[in-house]
């Protein structure tokens, strides 16, 4: 299988390539960048007018199988990942059962194999059903396949347990991602504590819940010399506390999601619980700051943090709504809207933060157009507009923050694995 | 008065206009004279129906909201409902568009999450009135403390009032900030550091944590009720420390050189947040403010069933 792709705006931050010129693929792998290739395909793509840059790689997705298929499943979630021009995803462990076990993780594996349609890696649980109290088997974990280890949606509140899962992470070569949150000063907020909190009279979180659990998740990386990811930053003080930590090298690398440099806590002044999610929309200077720190690299990755809800969940009073919003197919066209549009940054930038920075945290041989690589490309219309509406969503869910917004860029063709995955 | 009353729903006053504050007291005060009435009744809204749909209990503003619709000529039917059953079975949602299809006009809601009523608002054709929503707001509640402070001394602009209280936790606290603010009076909130919400100076108000002095100045105190059972009690001053330090006594008023007017908005708690002899005695408007209760209640069932209508004719012309 031979694939051509002609005539498009090839973009791969990890050759610093920004070139009109064609892209062939040979079975599975990219085999050359050229201008005017001439070889027989058995498929051309006319990619005249259009970005072609890697398959986009989200290392932070609500699958929500097994246990929750209401909500969205390894199929649905996969085939969203696609229109949304991204070939693998980051499955987090928070199902039912949490994949906290070897067994688990296997069965996940099987579900992957029979269902998905586009690339799962898997992060396990750092404690037994995430409950903080026991760790689970990082070693085995790891063995069977994965990629990461996080407790996302709850941090290990004792540092004493959690400096262990460092130290047995850093042994096994394997990366832990952090929700930084401590739950106490959280106390149960639902919305950033400010001004907007206090109109709205609902529970505020306050940005402390998140940057001093930051703080300390960089200490016990920096005693541990364990390799940490910090997932969605929203404040500023958190792009501070990463800032510091990499002027003194420490292994750390840091991530946002599009709703925190495309919204503030304004949306929320109607009560939309599709604004609701966790850590909370924060204020102007927040959104700044996340933009600042996408600019200076402080901020490596953009992923979305898909967590697909029912409308049952979420059609409810604001406070019992479920926190997490969907994010896999507008995650590009925010970016492409409220970073490229807005001059923040340049394409190899963005396709850094999206493709190359993750496959590095991830130490897989994607993310880049390099001969050789993972043949997974995505193909992108730059300027077509369009309004994001229920109706338009592959996900199962629909709970985007984005309902009735224009955006632009539109993704034309995903590439995965030498062949074409979706089509507009 | 040249504004006109074009919403179906009344839901707080954060997003009114000085305008159509303006125009409900106007129209409370019309209303005001027919319960003076020997025969307290006009048709305005006969044929209609309004459902008092309350998730906690309110005997105060239930009865108030049902005399004030059963003084329209209004039918009425109450529906109380246990909010531990909000967790189970139906949604506030499907509860309120089965109320609509009993083609009811008009739901009065309390409820206990904020942001309640404006989500009800949003899912239903028919009216919505807010009679509470957790923390958020209660604006009936502060329209009928202001048009007894404008009854009393004749204007808002320029008064001085001060809330003093539970502020952290009260809807009462934020409509009358709103309102009041909107009509040019000067609002300081007094309470202890805990019982004050972050940013809420950024809402056009003074902080202080110093009732004799807070008492200096005021034109009026809208005292409100401590409820220290909350969140466990854990955070809350002890009782008998808050009356100390915040309480209402005929002391503290008999230092003050000038006149003040003591507004509650009731149930009073005697001895924790006033004092007896206050509540009872010539600054207190406490029994005045349940007889303008009324009256502001028919203002504001009148105009919502009005911007009902005019919402509809508007839908129909398009
Ligand atoms: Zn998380
Ligand atoms: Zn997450």
């Amino acid at each position: 299988m031979r694939l051509l792709i002609k005539g498009g705006r090839v973009i791969d931050p990890a050759n610093n390539l920004d070139i009109i010129a064609d892209i062939l693929a040979q079975d599975s792998k990219i085999s050359r960048i050229a201008k005017n290739i001439r070889a027989e395909a058995d498929k051309v793509i006319d990619a005249k007018g259009m970005i072609v840059m890697p398959g986009i790689i989200d290392m932070h997705v609500h699958l929500r199988e097994p246990g929750r298929e209401d909500k969205e499943t390894v199929a649905t979630a996969t085939k969203a990942a696609l229109k949304g021009g991204i070939t693998t995803v980051l499955a987090m462990p928070n199902t039912y059962p949490a994949i906290d076990s070897p067994e688990n993780i296997e069965s996940l594996k099987r579900i992957i194999k029979k269902s998905a349609c586009a690339n799962v890696l898997i992060a396990a649980a750092i404690t037994k059903g995430r409950l903080g109290k026991e760790l689970t088997d990082i070693q085995a974990c790891k063995q069977h396949g994965a990629s990461a280890i996080t407790d996302d949606g709850a941090s290990v509140d004792s540092g004493v347990l959690f400096a262990g899962a460092l130290k047995k992470a850093k042994a096994g070569k394997l990366l832990v991602i952090c929700h930084s949150e401590d739950k106490k000063i959280s106390n149960n907020g639902v919305v950033n504590q400010g001004l907007i909190s206090t109109r709205l009279g609902l529970r505020g979180i306050p940005r402390a819940s998140e940057y001093k659990r930051v703080q300390r998740d960089i200490d016990l990386a920096k005693k541990t010399g364990a390799r940490v990811h910090i997932a969605h930053l929203s404040c500023k003080e958190s792009v501070d506390i990463i800032a510091a930590a990499k002027k003194k090298g420490i292994q750390v690398t840091a991530e946002t999601a599009p709703h925190y440099f495309a919204l503030t806590e304004d949306a929320l002044l109607d009560y939309d619980t599709n604004m609701k999610m966790n850590p909370p929309l924060r204020s102007q200077q927040d959104l700044e700051a996340i933009k600042q720190g996408l600019k200076n690299g402080i901020i490596d990755v953009i992923a979305s943090d898909h967590a697909p809800h029912t409308e049952n969940e979420k059609d409810i009073e604001f406070d019992r709504a479920e926190f997490g919003v969907i994010g896999l197919e507008t995650e590009l066209a925010a970016g492409i809207t409220e970073l490229i549009d807005a001059g923040l940054l340049s394409w190899l930038e963005l396709a850094g933060k999206m493709c190359l920075n993750p496959a590095r945290i991830l130490e897989i041989n994607k993310g880049t157009l390099s001969a050789g690589a993972d043949a997974d490309i995505t193909v992108i219309s730059p300027d077509k507009g369009w309004q994001v509406e229920k109706s338009g969503f592959v996900s199962k869910s629909r709970n985007s923050p984005f309902l009735g917004r224009k955006l632009k860029g539109v993704v034309e063709y995903t590439i995965y694995e030498g062949r074409i995955a979706y089509k507009a | 008065m040249s504004t006109v009353w074009d919403k179906k729903d009344l839901l707080g006053l954060e997003n009114l206009s000085k305008d159509e504050i303006g125009l409900i007291l106007a129209t409370a005060e019309s209303f005001k004279e027919v319960s003076s009435r020997e025969i307290k009744k006009v048709p305005a809204l006969r044929g209609r129906t309004v459902v008092n749909l309350f998730y906690e209990p309110s005997t105060r503003t239930r009865v108030s909201f049902e005399v004030a619709a059963k003084r329209l000529s209004a039918d009425v039917i109450n529906i109380a409902t246990e909010t531990s059953s909000v967790k189970k079975g139906e949604t506030l949602i499907d509860t309120g568009k089965n109320i609509q299809a009993l083609k009811a006009d008009i739901i009065v809601m309390r409820h206990n999450y904020s942001g309640a009523a404006a989500m009800l608002a949003r899912a239903l054709e028919i009216s919505v009135v807010n009679a509470g929503d957790g923390w958020h707001e209660h604006p009936t509640q502060a329209l009928l403390d202001i048009f007894t402070l404008k009854e009393k001394l004749g204007r808002i602009q320029g008064l001085n009032v001060a809330i003093v209280g539970d502020i952290a936790h009260s809807r009462v606290a934020r409509s009358n900030i709103w309102g009041l603010t909107k009509l040019g009076a000067k609002v300081t909130v007094c309470a202890p550091p805990m019982l004050i919400p972050v940013a809420i100076e950024e809402m056009g108000v003074n902080v202080s944590h110093d009732i004799d002095d807070v008492l200096k100045d005021a034109d009026a105190v809208n005292v409100l009720r401590m409820q220290f059972e909350r969140d466990g009690g854990q955070a809350f001053p002890e009782q008998l420390e808050y009356f100390k330090n915040f309480g209402i006594t005929k002391e503290r008023l008999s230092k003050l050189k000038k006149d003040i007017i003591i507004m509650h908005p009731g149930p009073l708690n005697r001895g924790i947040e006033i004092s007896s002899e206050v509540a009872d005695g010539k600054h207190s408007v406490i029994l005045e403010q349940v007889t303008n209760g009324i009256a502001v209640r028919m203002a504001v069932l009148f105009l919502v069933a009005q911007g009902q209508d005019k919402s509809k004719k508007y839908e129909t012309a398009d």
